[in-house]
């Protein structure tokens, strides 16, 4: 492998735990302004828990693709930075708002209306911010960055039902209760099906108006990556239907993994379509080097630390102790 | 509103607003594992409480500051598309060492936030120092990016390409040590003022009065941490201020607001400073030699040695170093007042707690006008003698809009955590959902 392709796998593998983990807290975010029901407040209350220990860690893999972005293929950065800037600007805020109003709305529960307001930004933010982020992703896959075209918006609409989906998914491990766990299964089933249609509407689109990139999802690579993505969306229903919780929710990891991967697939070589591929676009052979033992030396605090925040918060509920 | 102007304008709001709650995710964990590493060791309720209610704070700061350093990451592309396309593929290393020393804080903050219950008393202790050390950590890394701007190395320009680029040494340009000490202390100094402001201003109201021995336990540790810090910024201050006068002359000339290169130069204070020197400062004869070479014969260069475009603002930039070091002046003061009362074991008087009270935002505004100085004076430059500002700013259009969005929503931020701060400051427990045990619902 050369240090080029290894700096991009780098990126991403961020990229794609940032979909999955971020996306997650997103989708939470989602129920969240959705809850409903006799159980509305219990809904939120299990979110709040699920996310509370780790958002902000599953925030930091978008900062570390970004930055590991512009030190390895700095001109596409600016590109990127340049032409999107309106969709990521957007998605920005939205991510700013979120986090804040999480925050917010956690330490104000003493205070209804504060509460209320800021419970309201977490949600409509966490729909905000994966929309135009996956409509930047859709404006720069096609090589146009026309983030107003509706292939963009379509990709912008499957990313919330994707990150909907994963959510609802890992949920039903987050709560003992039955009843709430009821309520994120008919939550995960009725996304699974939201992100099939949606998943089908940006190919369509793709079929009507983006030839370019309608060819290259039919290669090789992405062939196999959505045919895979397909799979693991029927395996969802089905895990979640049998009430195989602990494998729905590594089939709904998979499943973004595989979508990441499509478009990954789909755009290989080329990182901005049309202007940069991975080799024209990357840093120098020393500042490549240094990134990847950087990055090696980084994962071996970064993978041990996250190992155990996961384990503390996320093992089979442990009984707390009393102080 | 001009385009460049739109964009220095989003930029530098977003570092103001950010660099309070960075230095407040430097040195608040400092404090909160201080606090509970005192109440490990006597098992003294009030160590205990005050941990708490810090965290709270540290909490809802953290996460500001997160967020708001999410904003400065993406605003570097977003702004600054054509500097990160030359500087991505040189400075970009401490970048992305930074990325993993956030991401240390920000698990652990996950851990320690949320680990009360789930942890034992040691192992949740334990947990905060990895917030406490990669926060010092993640600032220095960032700070030697700023200090490859002012002095760009580790690399060539050959026909007009960057070629031979030397990751480490571009990390560590010639003023990376002293700028990364000026930088982490501020964050102590900041913090230590900041809270022990908080707690002089309760225990001025009397407003805590069931909880007295929380906030004159919080009080100690924060004056201890600031008495330490700001003689220690003094000292690194001058170096610092040495360093410039040797490679950094632009900057130096116009913080001191010398205009000619002379022997025997005077130190100027405040004064008008109009196009070609200063009205009315204050001025110490021979007092910049003495600083500079402790010779009063000693040459200083002037702003006659900068080529007129290549000049700073420099009055904005002297005002920003008159009102840092003015201010770090009335901090040292303070500290040894309080360290003076605190030796000989006196109460601490109301006349000084009125100014410790008044310390906390004194030393927030010695921080932004030391950031001042050094940003407003690399000025033309984004990064000096390699690319200037007016180079660097992106094509993209509608930047006036953004920044007054972004503006508005720092302002909506300031407010609410100001409202919540006060809130889990004044009330002992509760408010928070942090404290849920998850065992069973």
């Amino acid at each position: 492998m050369t240090p080029v392709l290894g700096a991009a796998l780098i990126v991403l593998a961020a990229l794609s735990l940032y979909a999955v983990f971020g996306g997650a807290d997103f989708g939470g975010g989602v129920w969240d302004l959705l809850a409903s029901g006799p159980r509305r407040d219990a809904q939120r209350d299990a979110i709040s828990d699920a996310i509370g220990p780790v958002w902000e860690s599953n925030h930091v893999w978008l900062i570390f693709a970004w930055v590991a972005l512009f030190t390895c293929f700095p001109p596409a950065y600016a590109d990127i930075g340049t032409y999107l800037n309106a969709p990521l600007t957007l998605a920005l805020a939205g991510i700013v708002l979120r986090g804040a109003a999480f925050v917010f709305r956690n330490y104000a529960s003493d205070s209804p209306p504060l509460a209320r307001t800021w419970t309201a930004v977490f949600g409509a933010s966490s729909l905000i911010a994966p929309f135009f982020l996956g409509d930047a992703v859709g404006a720069l896959a096609t090589g146009r960055y026309d983030w107003t075209s509706p292939f963009a918006l379509s990709i912008g609409v499957f990313a919330v039902t994707l990150c909907a989906q994963v959510a609802a998914v890992f949920l039903l491990r987050e709560t003992d209760d039955p009843e709430l766990r009821e309520d994120f299964r008919r939550r995960a089933i009725r996304a699974t099906l939201a992100v099939w249609i949606a998943g089908v509407i940006p190919v369509l689109l793709a079929h009507q108006a983006e030839p370019t990139f309608y060819a290259a999802l039919t290669g090789p690579a992405a062939r196999i990556a959505i045919a895979a993505a397909m799979l693991l969306g029927v395996a969802v229903m089905l895990l979640v239907a049998r009430r195989r919780d602990v494998l729905a929710r590594a089939a709904a990891g998979a499943e973004v993994l595989a979508v990441l991967a499509g478009w990954f697939g789909a755009q290989f070589p080329a990182l901005v379509p049309g202007r940069w591929t991975l080799e024209s676009a990357a840093s120098s052979p020393a500042m490549l080097e240094a990134f990847l033992i950087a990055a090696a030396c980084g994962a071996v605090v970064l993978i041990p630390s996250l190992l155990l925040l996961f384990a503390v918060f996320k093992s089979p509920r442990a009984p707390a102790n009393e102080r | 509103m001009d385009h460049v102007i739109a964009a220095r304008a989003q930029m530098g709001t977003s570092l103001a607003f950010h660099i309070v709650f960075a230095a407040l995710g430097v040195g608040l964990p400092l404090l909160v594992v201080v606090a509970e590493g005192l109440w490990l060791r006597t098992k003294k309720r009030a160590y205990y409480d005050l941990a708490r209610t810090w965290s709270k704070g540290m909490a809802i700061l953290f996460a500001v500051g997160a967020v708001s350093g999410t904003i400065l990451s993406f605003e570097l592309g977003l702004l600054w598309p054509t500097f990160m396309k030359y500087a991505g593929g040189i400075i970009g290393l401490p970048f992305s060492l930074e990325g993993f020393a956030f991401f240390v804080e920000a698990i652990f903050i996950g851990m320690y936030l949320y680990g009360w219950e789930r942890l034992s008393p040691r192992a949740h202790w334990l947990s905060g120092w990895p917030i406490a050390i990669s926060g010092a950590v993640s600032a220095g890394f960032v700070t030697t990016a700023n200090a490859w701007m002012n002095m760009p190395a580790g690399f060539r320009i050959e026909n007009g390409k960057v070629v031979d680029v030397h990751p480490i040494a571009a990390m560590l340009s010639p003023p990376w040590l002293v700028e990364v000490l000026h930088t982490t202390i501020a964050a102590y100094v900041v913090t230590g003022f900041g809270a022990a402001a908080v707690c002089a201003y309760a225990l001025l109201r009397r407003s805590a009065e069931d909880r007295r021995d929380q906030v004159r336990a919080g009080f100690t540790i924060a004056m201890v941490v600031a008495a330490v810090a700001i003689p220690l910024q003094w000292v690194v201050g001058d170096v610092i201020a040495r360093f410039d006068s040797d490679n950094e002359p632009a900057k130096f000339a116009s913080l001191e607001a010398l205009f000619e290169t002379r022997r025997n130069a005077p130190v100027t204070i405040g004064g008008i400073v109009t196009g070609d020197g200063v009205r009315y400062g204050i001025v110490i004869p021979n007092g910049l030699s003495l600083l500079v070479a402790l010779d009063p014969n000693a040459e200083v260069k002037g702003l006659d040695r900068v080529p007129e475009n290549d000049r700073p603002p420099v009055a904005a930039v002297h005002y920003s170093f008159d009102t840092m070091v003015g201010s770090a002046s009335l901090l040292l003061l303070v500290a040894i007042a309080w360290a003076v009362t605190a030796l000989r074991k006196r109460a601490v008087p109301r006349w000084l707690l009125f100014g410790i009270a008044l310390s906390g935002p004194v030393s927030v505004l010695a921080m932004e006008a030391g950031w001042f100085v050094t940003e407003l004076g690399r000025q033309p430059w984004v990064a000096r003698g390699l690319l200037r500002t007016t180079d660097a700013v992106t094509i993209a259009p509608g930047l006036d809009l953004q920044f007054y969005g972004f503006s508005f929503v720092y302002v909506v931020l300031a407010a609410t955590c100001w409202w919540l701060l006060r809130r889990v400051g004044t009330k002992p427990r509760g408010g928070e959902r942090t404290d849920v045990s998850r065992s069973a619902s």
